[in-house]
Protein backbone atom coordinates (compact mmCIF):
# COMPACT_ATOMS: atom_id res chain seq x y z
CA UNK A 1 0.00 0.00 0.00
CA UNK A 2 1.28 2.76 -1.18
CA UNK A 3 1.52 5.85 1.21
CA UNK A 4 2.27 9.28 0.62
CA UNK A 5 3.50 12.08 2.23
CA UNK A 6 3.47 16.03 1.91
CA UNK A 7 5.23 18.76 3.71
CA UNK A 8 3.75 22.06 2.66
CA UNK A 9 4.26 25.40 4.52
CA UNK A 10 1.12 26.40 6.16
CA UNK A 11 1.05 29.87 4.58
CA UNK A 12 3.47 32.15 2.99
CA UNK A 13 3.25 35.74 2.05
CA UNK A 14 1.93 37.42 -1.23
CA UNK A 15 5.17 36.93 -3.53
CA UNK A 16 7.18 34.35 -1.64
CA UNK A 17 8.46 31.20 -3.12
CA UNK A 18 7.96 28.11 -1.21
CA UNK A 19 9.19 24.52 -1.47
CA UNK A 20 6.89 21.74 -1.44
CA UNK A 21 8.54 18.12 -0.79
CA UNK A 22 6.71 15.13 -1.64
CA UNK A 23 7.05 11.08 -0.82
CA UNK A 24 5.65 7.88 -1.32
CA UNK A 25 6.29 4.57 -0.25
CA UNK A 26 6.13 2.03 -3.32
CA UNK A 27 8.59 -0.37 -4.46
CA UNK A 28 9.14 1.07 -8.16
CA UNK A 29 9.37 -2.37 -9.62
CA UNK A 30 11.24 -1.93 -12.86
CA UNK A 31 10.74 -4.56 -14.67
CA UNK A 32 14.08 -5.88 -15.46
CA UNK A 33 14.26 -7.89 -12.13
CA UNK A 34 14.22 -11.59 -11.83
CA UNK A 35 12.85 -13.27 -9.16
CA UNK A 36 14.62 -16.86 -7.72
CA UNK A 37 13.25 -19.10 -10.41
CA UNK A 38 14.41 -16.64 -13.24
CA UNK A 39 11.10 -15.11 -14.25
CA UNK A 40 10.99 -11.80 -14.76
CA UNK A 41 9.19 -9.96 -12.09
CA UNK A 42 6.44 -7.80 -13.98
CA UNK A 43 6.71 -3.51 -13.69
CA UNK A 44 5.01 -1.57 -11.53
CA UNK A 45 5.66 1.88 -10.93
CA UNK A 46 3.91 5.23 -10.40
CA UNK A 47 4.12 6.54 -13.94
CA UNK A 48 2.73 10.24 -13.05
CA UNK A 49 2.99 12.62 -10.29
CA UNK A 50 0.36 15.61 -10.51
CA UNK A 51 0.15 18.99 -8.10
CA UNK A 52 -2.83 21.18 -8.69
CA UNK A 53 -3.97 24.39 -6.93
CA UNK A 54 -7.47 25.49 -6.68
CA UNK A 55 -7.69 22.10 -9.91
CA UNK A 56 -5.63 24.67 -12.00
CA UNK A 57 -2.45 22.35 -12.76
CA UNK A 58 1.01 23.74 -10.76
CA UNK A 59 3.41 21.11 -11.64
CA UNK A 60 3.20 17.54 -12.95
CA UNK A 61 6.14 14.65 -13.85
CA UNK A 62 6.27 11.57 -15.54
CA UNK A 63 8.39 9.07 -14.11
CA UNK A 64 10.00 5.95 -15.46
CA UNK A 65 11.75 2.61 -13.86
CA UNK A 66 14.73 5.08 -13.33
CA UNK A 67 13.41 6.52 -10.56
CA UNK A 68 14.19 5.29 -6.94
CA UNK A 69 11.84 3.38 -4.74
CA UNK A 70 9.92 5.65 -2.81
CA UNK A 71 9.95 8.25 -4.79
CA UNK A 72 10.87 11.47 -4.02
CA UNK A 73 9.78 14.46 -5.43
CA UNK A 74 10.29 17.88 -4.65
CA UNK A 75 9.39 21.77 -6.61
CA UNK A 76 8.76 25.48 -6.11
CA UNK A 77 5.40 27.50 -5.52
CA UNK A 78 4.79 31.07 -5.80
CA UNK A 79 2.49 32.54 -3.01
CA UNK A 80 -0.04 34.24 -4.94
CA UNK A 81 -3.43 32.94 -3.84
CA UNK A 82 -4.61 30.58 -1.15
CA UNK A 83 -6.54 27.00 -2.04
CA UNK A 84 -6.57 23.50 -1.68
CA UNK A 85 -3.42 21.58 -3.23
CA UNK A 86 -4.05 18.04 -4.78
CA UNK A 87 -1.67 15.68 -4.88
CA UNK A 88 -1.88 12.50 -7.23
CA UNK A 89 0.06 9.70 -7.71
CA UNK A 90 -0.76 7.02 -10.65
CA UNK A 91 0.45 3.68 -10.40
CA UNK A 92 0.67 1.23 -13.42
CA UNK A 93 -2.02 -0.90 -11.39
CA UNK A 94 -4.51 1.72 -12.44
CA UNK A 95 -4.77 3.05 -8.63
CA UNK A 96 -4.48 6.21 -8.21
CA UNK A 97 -2.83 7.40 -4.30
CA UNK A 98 -3.78 11.55 -3.66
CA UNK A 99 -3.56 13.66 -0.40
CA UNK A 100 -4.50 16.87 -0.48
CA UNK A 101 -3.36 19.95 1.91
CA UNK A 102 -4.41 23.64 2.88
CA UNK A 103 -2.23 26.60 1.68
CA UNK A 104 -2.55 30.02 2.89
CA UNK A 105 -1.27 33.17 1.76
CA UNK A 106 -1.51 36.50 3.35
CA UNK B 1 64.35 20.00 -42.23
CA UNK B 2 65.02 17.31 -40.07
CA UNK B 3 60.63 17.62 -39.94
CA UNK B 4 60.67 16.14 -43.24
CA UNK B 5 62.70 13.14 -42.35
CA UNK B 6 60.97 12.03 -39.33
CA UNK B 7 57.71 12.39 -40.64
CA UNK B 8 57.48 8.98 -42.18
CA UNK B 9 58.47 7.81 -38.52
CA UNK B 10 56.00 9.73 -36.87
CA UNK B 11 53.57 8.19 -39.52
CA UNK B 12 54.33 4.62 -39.62
CA UNK B 13 54.15 4.70 -35.31
CA UNK B 14 50.73 6.50 -35.65
CA UNK B 15 49.02 3.69 -37.97
CA UNK B 16 50.61 0.80 -35.40
CA UNK B 17 49.02 2.81 -32.67
CA UNK B 18 45.56 3.19 -34.22
CA UNK B 19 45.72 -0.37 -35.43
CA UNK B 20 46.30 -1.97 -31.45
CA UNK B 21 43.56 0.18 -30.21
CA UNK B 22 41.16 -1.24 -32.66
CA UNK B 23 42.45 -4.83 -32.11
CA UNK B 24 41.86 -3.60 -28.52
CA UNK B 25 38.74 -2.37 -28.94
CA UNK B 26 37.46 -5.53 -31.07
CA UNK B 27 38.54 -7.46 -28.08
CA UNK B 28 36.46 -6.02 -25.26
CA UNK B 29 33.76 -6.41 -27.90
CA UNK B 30 30.40 -6.25 -25.99
CA UNK B 31 30.81 -3.50 -23.90
CA UNK B 32 31.71 -0.65 -26.23
CA UNK B 33 28.67 -1.34 -28.57
CA UNK B 34 26.15 -1.28 -25.29
CA UNK B 35 27.45 2.01 -24.66
CA UNK B 36 27.43 3.10 -27.75
CA UNK B 37 23.92 1.96 -28.49
CA UNK B 38 22.59 3.85 -25.11
CA UNK B 39 23.80 7.08 -26.68
CA UNK B 40 22.09 6.80 -29.45
CA UNK B 41 18.71 5.95 -27.52
CA UNK B 42 19.44 9.10 -25.16
CA UNK B 43 19.52 11.18 -28.67
CA UNK B 44 16.49 9.35 -30.19
CA UNK B 45 14.60 10.08 -26.53
CA UNK B 46 15.63 13.69 -26.33
CA UNK B 47 14.09 13.82 -30.21
CA UNK B 48 11.21 12.58 -29.60
CA UNK B 49 10.94 14.49 -25.84
CA UNK B 50 11.53 18.06 -27.44
CA UNK B 51 11.33 17.25 -31.31
CA UNK B 52 13.97 18.44 -33.85
CA UNK B 53 15.36 21.41 -32.35
CA UNK B 54 18.90 22.30 -31.54
CA UNK B 55 19.65 22.35 -27.90
CA UNK B 56 21.88 24.83 -26.79
CA UNK B 57 24.24 25.32 -23.64
CA UNK B 58 23.45 26.86 -20.35
CA UNK B 59 20.87 28.19 -18.13
CA UNK B 60 20.37 24.75 -16.22
CA UNK B 61 22.17 23.72 -13.39
CA UNK B 62 22.32 19.67 -12.47
CA UNK B 63 23.30 19.40 -8.85
CA UNK B 64 24.74 15.56 -8.65
CA UNK B 65 27.24 13.79 -6.79
CA UNK B 66 30.64 13.65 -8.58
CA UNK B 67 30.29 10.10 -6.86
CA UNK B 68 27.12 8.30 -6.14
CA UNK B 69 28.14 5.30 -3.45
CA UNK B 70 25.25 4.11 -4.04
CA UNK B 71 23.39 3.77 -7.48
CA UNK B 72 19.92 2.71 -5.95
CA UNK B 73 19.31 6.02 -4.93
CA UNK B 74 21.05 9.37 -6.35
CA UNK B 75 19.84 12.51 -5.54
CA UNK B 76 19.42 15.03 -8.86
CA UNK B 77 19.36 18.96 -8.10
CA UNK B 78 17.82 20.49 -10.99
CA UNK B 79 17.35 24.79 -11.75
CA UNK B 80 17.09 26.08 -14.88
CA UNK B 81 17.45 29.88 -15.18
CA UNK B 82 14.48 31.81 -15.95
CA UNK B 83 11.55 34.63 -15.05
CA UNK B 84 8.54 32.10 -14.91
CA UNK B 85 6.05 34.94 -15.84
CA UNK B 86 3.06 33.98 -18.22
CA UNK B 87 5.24 34.73 -20.94
CA UNK B 88 8.52 33.53 -20.33
CA UNK B 89 9.27 30.34 -18.47
CA UNK B 90 10.08 26.69 -18.66
CA UNK B 91 7.64 24.37 -19.60
CA UNK B 92 9.38 21.08 -19.38
CA UNK B 93 12.90 19.45 -17.95
CA UNK B 94 13.76 16.33 -19.47
CA UNK B 95 16.28 13.70 -17.69
CA UNK B 96 18.30 10.95 -19.20
CA UNK B 97 20.56 8.88 -18.30
CA UNK B 98 23.33 7.10 -20.94
CA UNK B 99 24.47 3.79 -18.96
CA UNK B 100 20.77 2.65 -17.75
CA UNK B 101 18.92 -0.29 -19.68
CA UNK B 102 15.98 2.70 -20.40
CA UNK B 103 17.36 6.08 -21.53
CA UNK B 104 14.47 8.39 -19.63
CA UNK B 105 14.53 9.00 -16.22
CA UNK B 106 11.74 11.63 -16.02
CA UNK B 107 10.23 14.23 -17.27
CA UNK B 108 8.88 17.43 -14.85
CA UNK B 109 6.26 19.80 -16.42
CA UNK B 110 6.72 23.39 -14.50
CA UNK B 111 4.20 26.36 -14.89
CA UNK B 112 4.80 30.10 -14.18
CA UNK B 113 2.73 29.62 -11.00
CA UNK B 114 5.98 27.49 -9.49
CA UNK B 115 7.88 30.91 -9.25
CA UNK B 116 11.62 29.31 -10.17
CA UNK B 117 12.13 26.30 -12.66
CA UNK B 118 13.65 24.27 -9.51
CA UNK B 119 13.18 20.84 -8.39
CA UNK B 120 14.78 17.19 -6.61
CA UNK B 121 14.15 13.86 -7.18
CA UNK B 122 16.10 10.62 -6.58
CA UNK B 123 17.03 7.93 -9.20
CA UNK B 124 18.63 4.97 -9.87
CA UNK B 125 21.66 4.44 -11.97
CA UNK B 126 23.57 1.05 -13.04
CA UNK B 127 26.97 2.37 -13.14
CA UNK B 128 29.48 5.13 -13.89
CA UNK B 129 27.59 7.52 -16.78
CA UNK B 130 26.31 10.97 -18.13
CA UNK B 131 22.89 12.17 -17.14
CA UNK B 132 21.44 14.49 -19.38
CA UNK B 133 19.00 17.32 -18.78
CA UNK B 134 17.34 19.12 -21.51
CA UNK B 135 14.72 22.00 -20.86
CA UNK B 136 12.25 23.28 -23.21
CA UNK B 137 11.27 27.03 -23.19
CA UNK B 138 7.90 28.43 -23.66
CA UNK B 139 9.17 30.34 -26.82
CA UNK B 140 10.51 26.70 -28.04
CA UNK B 141 13.91 26.89 -27.28
CA UNK B 142 15.79 24.14 -25.73
CA UNK B 143 18.82 24.02 -23.42
CA UNK B 144 21.07 20.63 -22.72
CA UNK B 145 23.26 20.21 -19.77
CA UNK B 146 25.47 16.88 -18.74
CA UNK B 147 26.64 15.92 -15.91
CA UNK B 148 28.97 12.70 -15.38
CA UNK B 149 27.99 10.37 -12.07
CA UNK B 150 30.77 8.06 -10.95
CA UNK B 151 28.95 4.82 -9.13
CA UNK B 152 30.01 2.92 -6.53
CA UNK B 153 27.45 0.56 -6.70
CA UNK B 154 24.80 0.17 -9.55
CA UNK B 155 21.13 1.04 -8.66
CA UNK B 156 18.21 -0.88 -11.24
CA UNK B 157 18.37 -4.40 -9.18
CA UNK B 158 20.18 -5.40 -12.14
Amino acid sequence: MAKPRIKVPKSAAKGEIVEIKTLISHKMETGIRKDRDGNIIPRQIINKFTCTLNDKMVFSADWYPAVSANPYMAFHLRASESGKLNFTWQDDNGETYSTSADFNVS
Amino acid sequence: MTRMDSSPHVTRRHVLVLTGAAAVAAGTGLLPSIAAADKAAVEAAIKKAVGDASTMSGRITLDLPQIAENGNTVPIGIEVDSPMTESDYVKSVHIFAEGNPNPEVASLHFTPANGVAKASTRMRLLRTQNVVAVAKMSDGSVYRETVEVKVTIGGCGG
